[in-house]
Order: structure tokens, then sequence, then C-alpha cells
């Protein structure tokens, strides 16, 4: 009986069974590549503010602490954006002329809101609380870098739930002394997975894993 | 077809149509999220200012020396409930977050914001300040004094009373005496002298 398909198609269909995997894989890679890059996940992305405040000055150099600002961190899920009269406790006196600052003492004048970009925004599905993290020993930086260093805010990671749960699944990784919670240059030491169970054991910490914790 | 079964057939596909339309971004729920924009008010928040005279459950301030720090109008020095050694820490804690920036940690007045230009304010040791009754620094964070900015929105007023307390131990630390020290604790002060 004669052949069908001529012997030169074997490599046709070779190419194209193998190619066809190849570029299947490549697309996955992209994708995977795509949904990391910092155009979707917006990491390391400053935002423009309607006024330049910058975290490196007003942590770094003159030494506030987050709680300052933030006062509601400690005992509420919102972790509080400052009010307009919070910026003028000191801007009433420091940079009092500065172009720069017209648009708080604008607000401060006409009693209208600065309207700040968000940095970070769960989506309306996910429930996040402050209080809890800060009070069994998550530091601001573990989730949101170096603030100290930022002239402007960015993200330091993604908000995926891949990323919640890695800690979640995890905690002893991640955790340090509550009196630590605040300190930007707090480094994981050397034995930090001894002193993470330690810490484990002394908070009672859960591993938090079930959907209902952070969906309801 | 029958006309009827053709028209329930446009029927079912309009109210798919339609349906599709309800679908809801559950990224995106119709709610607030704490100081989010609102269209709807002329001032465009959403968290609403408390109406003028209105009173919070709970927030009725009926205690007049806990919240003014004052009896029968006059600073009082006294504290609303005894001080505890929790008091201190929670005020010592509450004073390096508030106050330092400008009266830095022992309260001479020499804070980083100060050294950036702000007004320098008086230090805490001074004759006037230790003989103040604990009130008038409760007065003080609560309606600010001179170019002494107010810190009732920051700090509650448990907290300006642990903070009083705390400068209370401030001004003392800096007066003390070796016989001060309870005995088994002044080898220990050897020490860390050293
Ligand atoms: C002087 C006041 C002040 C201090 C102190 C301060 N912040 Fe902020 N913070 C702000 C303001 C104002 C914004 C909103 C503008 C912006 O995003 O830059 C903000 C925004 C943020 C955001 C992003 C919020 C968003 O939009 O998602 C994070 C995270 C944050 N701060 C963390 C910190 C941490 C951590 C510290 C302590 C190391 C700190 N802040 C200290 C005033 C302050
Ligand atoms: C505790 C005092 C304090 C508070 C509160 C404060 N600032 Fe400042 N701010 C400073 C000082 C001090 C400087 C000068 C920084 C320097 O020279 O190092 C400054 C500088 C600035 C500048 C000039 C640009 C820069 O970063 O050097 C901007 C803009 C600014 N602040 C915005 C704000 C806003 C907005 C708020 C409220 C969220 C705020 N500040 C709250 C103390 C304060
Ligand atoms: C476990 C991780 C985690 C820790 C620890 C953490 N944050 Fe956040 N932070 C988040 C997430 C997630 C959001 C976004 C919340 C949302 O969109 O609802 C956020 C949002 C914020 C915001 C914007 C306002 C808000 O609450 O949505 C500020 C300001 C902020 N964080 C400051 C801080 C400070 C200051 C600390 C340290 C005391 C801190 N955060 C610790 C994860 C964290
Ligand atoms: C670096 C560690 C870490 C990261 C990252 C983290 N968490 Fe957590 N989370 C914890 C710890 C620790 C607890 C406390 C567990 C317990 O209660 O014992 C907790 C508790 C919670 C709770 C329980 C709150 C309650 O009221 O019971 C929720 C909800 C939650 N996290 C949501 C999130 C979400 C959403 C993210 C990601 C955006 C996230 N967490 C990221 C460490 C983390
Ligand atoms: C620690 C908190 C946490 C837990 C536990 C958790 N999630 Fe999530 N989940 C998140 C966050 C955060 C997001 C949003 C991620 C984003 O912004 O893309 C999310 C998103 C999702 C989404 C939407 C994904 C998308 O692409 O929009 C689904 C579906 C989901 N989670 C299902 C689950 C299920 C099922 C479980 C239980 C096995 C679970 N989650 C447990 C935090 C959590
Ligand atoms: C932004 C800088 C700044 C901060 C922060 C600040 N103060 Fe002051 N404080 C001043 C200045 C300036 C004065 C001098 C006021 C005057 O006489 O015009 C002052 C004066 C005082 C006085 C003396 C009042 C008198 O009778 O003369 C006390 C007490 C005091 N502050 C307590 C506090 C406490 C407690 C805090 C923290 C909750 C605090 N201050 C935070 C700037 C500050």
């Amino acid at each position: 009986m004669a052949q069908i398909f001529h012997r030169s198609t074997n490599t046709i269909s070779r190419v194209s069974i193998f190619g066809g995997v190849a570029v299947l894989l490549t697309l996955f890679a992209a994708v995977a590549a795509i949904n990391n890059a910092s155009y979707l996940t917006e990491v390391r992305v400053a935002r423009a503010q309607p006024v330049q405040f910058s975290h490196k000055h007003h942590v770094s150099d003159d030494g506030l602490d987050c709680r300052y600002c933030h006062t509601s961190v400690e005992k509420s899920s919102f972790a509080g954006i400052p009010s307009t009269k919070i910026c003028m406790n000191c801007h009433t006196q420091i940079w009092a002329d500065s172009p720069i600052l017209e648009p708080v003492r604008a607000s401060f004048r006409t009693g209208r809101s600065l309207e700040w970009t968000r940095v970070h925004n769960l989506p309306g599905f996910v429930y996040f609380d402050h209080s809890i993290h800060v009070n069994k020993g998550v530091g601001c930086s573990t989730c949101h870098g170096r603030v100290d260093q930022m002239p402007l805010m960015w993200r330091e990671n993604t908000l995926y739930m891949e990323w919640c749960l890695e800690c979640h699944r995890a905690p002893e990784r991640f955790v340090r002394p509550r009196e630590q919670v605040f300190n930007m240059e707090w480094q994981p030491p050397e034995n930090q997975l001894a002193l993470g169970q330690k810490l484990v054991r002394e908070y009672k910490i859960q591993k938090l894993t079930s959907c209902s914790i952070c969906h309801h | 077809m029958t006309e009827g079964a053709r028209y329930k057939r446009v029927i079912v596909f309009l109210a798919a149509v339609l349906l599709a339309a309800c679908q809801q971004r559950m990224a995106d729920q119709p709610r607030y999220e704490p100081l989010q924009k609102s269209e709807f008010f002329g001032d465009n928040r959403s968290a609403r200012p408390a109406v003028e005279g209105a009173v919070a459950r709970g927030a009725l301030q009926n205690d007049e020396l806990f919240y003014t720090g004052k009896i029968g109008g006059k600073e009082a020095d006294t504290f609303p409930y005894p001080v505890t050694e929790t008091m201190f820490r929670r005020g010592q804690e509450r004073f390096n977050i508030y106050c330092s920036p400008c009266h830095d940690r022992t309260g001479r007045g020499e804070g980083l914001v100060v050294r950036r230009g702000y007004r320098p304010p008086p230090s805490l040791h001074i004759d006037r300040l230790r003989q103040a009754p604990a009130g008038h620094f409760f007065e003080v964070m609560t309606h600010g004094v001179g170019a002494m900015p107010d810190y009732a929105e920051q700090v509650p007023p448990e907290d300006r009373w642990a903070i009083a307390a705390y400068i209370r131990a401030l001004q003392f630390s800096q007066q003390a005496r070796l016989s001060d020290v309870p005995e088994n604790e002044r080898r220990r002060l050897a020490e860390t002298k050293r």
C-alpha cells in the first residue's frame, strides 16, 4: 500500500508537537512574568501625591514614629491617614511659607480634605486588619518595606493572596518581638526560626489559613 | 416553531442579557472603605463629621477631672485613678511618640523638630513646671498653649494622664539622689553606670 504521508511529514509532526509544548511553556512563563511585573503589581512604583510628602524626611531625618500620624494602627483594622491638622502641628512654623506646602495650608483654611492617592488597596472581598498583626509581632517593615527610605510612598509587596499565605502558613519565619514592630531597622537575626517559634508560643500565634479568615 | 415558543426564547434571551448587566465587581463593592472619597456629600467626605452637640455612645464627658484635668474649674494636682507602673510605661512610650519630637526624650526641649526651626519649648525641668499641678499637663495636651499645638486628636484622655504621670517621673529623675533608690537596686545602678 502506498504511504499517505511523505517521510518528511515526520519532522513536521515532531516539530509541531514539541514546538507546541514549547510555545505553551513560553506563554505560561510570559503570563507569570507579566503577573509579577511591577507594571501590574505596582511593586516599587512610587505614586504621585497631591503634596510631595516624604516618609524619608519625616521618619529618618525628623525621627517621627509611625503612630504620630497613623494613630489607629494599633487598635483598628485601618491604620489611619493623618488629618491636615496633624501636618499643621509642625507646619504652622516649619516651611510655613513654602509653596510645596500650599495644598496643606489651603486644606487647613477651607476644611476640605487632602486627597491622597491610595498606594495599597486590597479588593473589597478581602478582609484585613492592622491591629492583630501589629499586636502579634508583625513589623510594619515586613509588609511595607523600608518606609523610612521612601521619598514617595510605594508598595513593597504584591499583596497577592499567595503573599499573605506565605506568612500565615509559617508565621515563625517573620514575627519579631512586639517592641520592635515599629523599628524600621530591625533585621531578622541568624536564629530567626528559633526566636520565631518562641514568639509564636508566647503570643499564642495561630496558623490562620482557612478561607473564611480573609474572605467573609 | 410556534409563535409562542419564539416569544419565550426572545424573553429568555433578553432576561439573560439584562442579568449580565447586573454583574457586580466583587473587588469594588458598593460600600465605603475608611476615608474613601464620596461623590454624594458636598465636602466629598464619606466619614461624616458629627453633628454639632451630638454625643457618641460612651463618649459623654461627665467626669470633670478625667476629661478636663480640673476640679471645680481649677487645674487639679491629683490623678483620676491611682498611678501604676504600667501607666508609667505607657506614658513613657506615648511621650516618646508624641512629645519627644519637640521636647526630646529627656524633656529639655531640644527635639529634632526644634533643631529644624520650631520655636523651642521650655525645659520641663524648670521650677514653674515642677510645681505645676498634674492637671496642667493634661490641660496643655488637651488645648495646647502658645506655640504648642493640642494633642486631643492624637492622644486619648487615658494616655494623656499616663503622659502626665510620666512627666512627673521625668522631672523627679533629674533631681533624684542615690538615697531615693531602693537599697536592693543600688548595686544595679552602679553596674549600669560603668
Ligand atoms: C508625618 C506623618 C507621617 C508619619 C510619621 C508616617 N506616615 Fe505614613 N503616611 C503619611 C501620609 C500623609 C500618607 C499618605 C500619603 C502617601 O501615601 O505618601 C502616608 C501613607 C503611608 C502608607 C501608604 C498608604 C496607602 O496609601 O496605601 C504606608 C504603608 C505608610 N504611610 C506607612 C508608614 C510607616 C510604616 C511609618 C513609620 C515608619 C509612617 N508611615 C510614618 C504620613 C505619615
Ligand atoms: C512633627 C513635625 C512634623 C509633622 C507632624 C509634619 N511635618 Fe512635614 N516636615 C517637618 C520638618 C521638620 C520638615 C523639614 C524636613 C527637613 O528639612 O529635614 C518637613 C518637611 C516637609 C515637606 C517639605 C519637603 C520635604 O520632605 O523636605 C513637606 C512637603 C511636608 N513636610 C509635608 C508634610 C505633610 C503633608 C504632613 C502631614 C501629613 C507633615 N509634613 C507633617 C516636620 C513635620
Ligand atoms: C501583615 C502585613 C502588614 C503589616 C504588618 C502592616 N501593614 Fe499596613 N497595610 C497592609 C495592607 C495589606 C494594606 C492595605 C489594606 C487595604 O487595602 O484594606 C495596608 C495599608 C496601610 C495603610 C493605608 C491605610 C489603611 O489602613 O488601609 C497605612 C497608612 C499602613 N498600612 C501603615 C502601616 C503601619 C504604620 C504599620 C506598622 C505599625 C503597618 N501598616 C503594618 C499590610 C500590612
Ligand atoms: C508576615 C506575616 C503576615 C502576613 C504577610 C500577613 N499576615 Fe495576616 N496574620 C499574621 C499573624 C501572625 C496573625 C495572627 C494570627 C493569630 O491570631 O494568632 C494574622 C492574622 C490575620 C487575620 C485574622 C484577624 C482576626 O481578626 O482574627 C486576618 C484576617 C489576616 N491576618 C489577613 C491577612 C491578609 C489579607 C494578608 C495579606 C494582604 C495578611 N494577613 C498577611 C501574619 C501575617
Ligand atoms: C491570609 C488571607 C487569605 C486567605 C486565608 C485566603 N485568601 Fe483568597 N485572597 C486573599 C487576597 C489578599 C486576595 C486578593 C489578591 C489580589 O489582589 O489579587 C485573594 C483573592 C482570592 C480570590 C480571587 C482571585 C482573583 O484572581 O481575583 C479567590 C477566588 C480566593 N482568594 C479564594 C480563596 C480560597 C478558596 C481560600 C481558602 C482555601 C482563600 N482564598 C484563602 C487573601 C486570602
Ligand atoms: C511641635 C512641637 C511640640 C510637640 C510635639 C509638643 N510640644 Fe509641648 N510645647 C511646645 C512649645 C513650642 C511650647 C512652648 C509654648 C509657648 O509657651 O508658646 C510647649 C510647651 C509645653 C509645656 C509647658 C506649658 C507651660 O505652661 O509653659 C508642656 C507641659 C508641654 N509642652 C507638654 C507637651 C506634651 C505632654 C507633649 C506631647 C503630648 C508635647 N508638649 C508635645 C512644642 C511642642
